[in-house]
């Protein structure tokens, strides 16, 4: 057993951090505050657009189709040194879900047209998976698609539609076997956001951002070219996409940087003049807190040196996220005590009490709210654990 | 034994609840809170007709002569409807403090919050001070036969709404100190008084105030007021907590019948045995919740009111807190959004568990009391 990185390693963790330094400047001002989550399209791609000219914005595709050409261990290094700088992550329904998708399972005229454009930046994604009635039980999704000559006719409605607002393209699940199967009648189809038939409705959340949509489709034309592998085997598709969604390492370095925040917020505010940080309660639920996230980091370190050695991340993808999205609510929490009374002004769905008590308190409580959402969306918690229950254990 | 309620407690309630249901429903909620002042005046007046301000204060000044159960009547009705009223800080805090100390100030002023012809907020709030009543930056000293007042209060709850303050101050002592501290009635329109108006989670307002040479009249005894300062706020506590289980029965409620007929893997997600121990846990939080509120209300009174007031506020944060969780993790995404009321009945329940102090300084407070 080792923990050392090898100098090659650690001469790459050195060019991470020189390009940090430079995109730092470029990149823009509310990052990391409360308007972040109120981020213009431009805004949300800047980062992007930067890792795309230094050839490192799709650290995991193969290096032939543009991706980084990393090995896993400097994949960590990148989201390590990225995440404790403070820098944004790229959005993942691009870069993350549907490119992998498609260079996994779609045709080489799929390939050409859609995967430069993913890279560059140029065509926003979003996913069209969940639906009303179809959320934990995603197979029994309803959205139609009807084959007519050389095209589908969608029909249906998708929901909780991370963006949808800025998007020129929607991944969707269609429906186009009513009579097999719930799995087995399901196609993976990717339509374009500006066909006609097609409108988006905000979704307000408990933070008051638009952070999510429902999407109508009312007889939407799609070209049948845009069908990804083969008609009725989307459901593979869809869980194929899902592993990677959940499989994204490195969560416990971004709770690692919000509880670095939460500390130096807690050293800041007061209780019977002295610093809450020193105070043995509040002390003791940061030191509980850190000590989950120390070993969540060590099972991220685990897992990665078994996929390093060639190794299949399955179910414990599950469990970083049950872990992961436990530790990222309590810090919220925390964050929320610290303030105090001044967290009260700050639910951002109110409009901005920017002037309002301490800087450090702006958001916090729209934070907390907020984060009710990562035990729910990607699979809910209670859907983890039946992943983990039948596949690890054999319940 | 007995915890029913009386004949006049149960009209007081089906009145009060009659009229929720009909004026103050969650649409007209949204609208009001979210507008212009963010209340309408109209339902203040209409609570001072139906008596609930005159219910629990003594009758020689205009009131009822009820106490704590008219006002834990009052505030779970009103934690069902997420009112926004300052029922509290007019009625708890300033129809309770008047009329413990007495004098001319109460009854000036007793007969007035009986009608509803004033509203009260009470500035306790300091930054420095987190929940510590006592620790207080904000100093009054003589002038002529009153008060001036030279300071600032934080997340003053209803301030904008208000035409008096009750606002707590240092005559002497140190930044800390249990003596020195004094209770005063400032105008919140007089000279010297500034306020910064917001709103806050859960569709109320509140100001941080400022106090330059602001005048104030004394209430009670100078420097002397932190005993009865700790016994009003333990009354306007046990009240917060009839109110959030109004909210948490409402959440329970929501969340037993979206269980009952939200419908995934072909049956009612209900009938899955995760959710239902998580419902479960729900349930057993909100009976345990009704205890706490109901022991904290009862024993006001008695010589273990604070030990037993503190033990409440503790224990209710933490079931409030696993209702509200619970309630949203079991909607799924629909309880994230701002449509629902879930997610509204959830802020309310955050608000009231900082309000008057975290479940950790209460815990605090409780073992001191030990000693």
């Amino acid at each position: 057993m080792d923990l050392s990185f090898s100098p090659q390693e650690e001469a790459f963790r050195q060019e991470v951090r020189d390009f940090i330094a430079e995109a730092s400047p470029l990149l823009p001002k509310n990052l990391g505050t409360p308007e972040q989550a109120r981020r213009s399209k431009d805004e949300y791609l800047v980062w992007h657009r930067l890792l795309y000219k230094r050839g490192w914005v799709a650290p995991a595709w193969p290096k032939e189709l543009g991706g980084a050409g990393w090995s896993v261990t400097e994949r960590y290094i990148f989201a390590t040194e990225t995440a404790k700088a403070g820098m944004p992550t790229t959005l993942p329904f691009g870069l993350g879900m549907v490119g992998p998708v498609i260079y996994t399972f779609g045709n080489e005229a799929q390939k050409k047209k859609f995967l430069p454009r993913i890279l560059s930046g140029e065509d926003w994604w979003c996913q069209g998976y969940s639906e009303p009635g179809a959320g934990s039980d995603l197979a029994s999704l309803r959205c139609r698609a009807v084959r007519d000559g050389d095209h589908y006719i969608v029909d249906g409605q998708k929901t909780w539609t991370t963006l949808a607002q800025y998007a020129d393209w929607i991944f969707c699940l269609v429906r186009t076997d009513p009579n097999a199967k719930p799995q087995e009648g399901i196609s993976f189809l990717l339509i374009d956001m500006t066909s006609p038939g097609i409108t988006i409705k905000p979704i307000i959340v408990l933070d008051g951002a638009r952070e999510v949509n429902e999407v109508f489709f009312d007889a939407v034309k799609v070209p049948a070219e845009n069908l990804v592998g083969e008609e009725n085997k989307g459901w593979t598709y869809a869980k194929f996409l899902l592993a990677h969604e959940r499989s994204g390492l490195a969560s416990a370095l971004r709770s690692r940087a919000a509880l670095m925040r939460l500390k130096a917020i807690a050293r800041k505010e007061q209780l019977d003049g002295q610093p809450l940080v020193r105070d043995p309660d509040f002390a003791r639920k940061l030191s509980a807190l850190e000590a989950d996230l120390m070993a969540l980091e060590f099972t991220e370190l685990r897992i990665l040196s078994r996929e390093a050695k060639g190794g299949k991340i399955g179910a414990e993808s599950s469990m970083l996220k049950v872990v992961g999205s436990e530790i990222l609510q309590r810090i919220s929490d925390l964050a929320m005590e610290a303030v105090g009374y001044y967290a009260l002004p700050h639910d951002l769905s109110l409009g901005d009490n920017e002037a309002i008590g301490p800087d450090y308190a702006r958001g916090l409580a729209s934070r907390y709210f907020n984060q009710r959402k990562v035990s729910i969306y990607g699979g809910s918690n209670e859907i983890q654990r039946n992943i983990i229950a039948k596949a690890v254990l054999g319940l | 034994m007995d915890f029913s309620f009386s004949e006049e407690q149960t009209l007081l309630r089906n009145s009060l609840s009659r009229y929720l249901a009909d004026r103050y429903a969650f649409e007209d909620w949204r609208k009001f809170t979210r507008a212009g002042e963010g209340r309408d005046p109209a339902h203040w007046r209409q609570f001072a007709e139906m008596g609930l301000f005159a219910a629990p204060l003594p009758e020689a000044v205009g009131g009822l002569g009820g106490g704590a159960i008219e006002i834990m009547v009052v505030m779970e009705e009103f934690g069902r409807a997420l009112a926004v009223e300052p029922f509290v800080s007019t009625v708890v805090i300033g129809g309770g403090l008047l009329a413990k100390s007495g004098g001319a100030l109460a009854e000036e002023w007793l007969p007035k919050i009986a009608g509803g012809e004033t509203v009260m907020a009470f500035a306790f709030a300091e930054a420095q001070g987190r929940f510590n009543l006592a620790d207080l930056a904000t100093t009054a000293k003589k002038q002529g036969d009153g008060y001036v007042l030279q300071g600032q209060k934080s997340v003053v709850l209803a301030a904008p709404w208000a035409d008096q303050l009750i606002v707590t101050a240092r005559t002497g002592g140190s930044q800390r100190e249990t003596q020195g501290v004094s209770i005063f009635l400032v105008d919140k329109k007089g000279k010297g008084v500034s306020s910064r108006d917001y709103a806050v989670t859960s569709g109320l307002r509140a100001s941080d105030v400022i106090f330059e040479n602001a005048p104030a009249r004394l209430i009670g005894e100078e420097g002397m007021a932190l005993p009865l300062l700790e016994v009003i706020v333990d009354r306007a506590i046990a009240a917060h907590l009839a109110e959030a289980t109004g909210a948490i029965a409402m959440l329970m409620n929501a969340t037993v019948e979206y269980a009952k007929t939200r419908k995934q893997f072909g049956q009612p997600i209900g009938k899955f045995q995760a959710l239902q121990h998580r419902i479960v846990d729900m349930y057993i939080a909100q009976e345990q919740a009704q205890s706490a509120s109901l022991m904290a209300n009862l024993k006001l009174d008695e010589p273990d009111g604070a030990r037993t007031a503190s033990a409440a506020k503790a224990a209710l944060g933490k079931y409030a807190r696993a209702v509200a969780e619970g309630a949203v993790q079991v909607h799924g995404g629909i309880g994230m959004t701002d449509e629902l009321n879930v997610g509204h009945y959830f802020k309310r329940l955050v608000l009231l568990e900082t309000l008057y102090g975290s479940p950790d300084h209460h815990l605090r407070r409780m073992a001191k009391l030990d000693q």
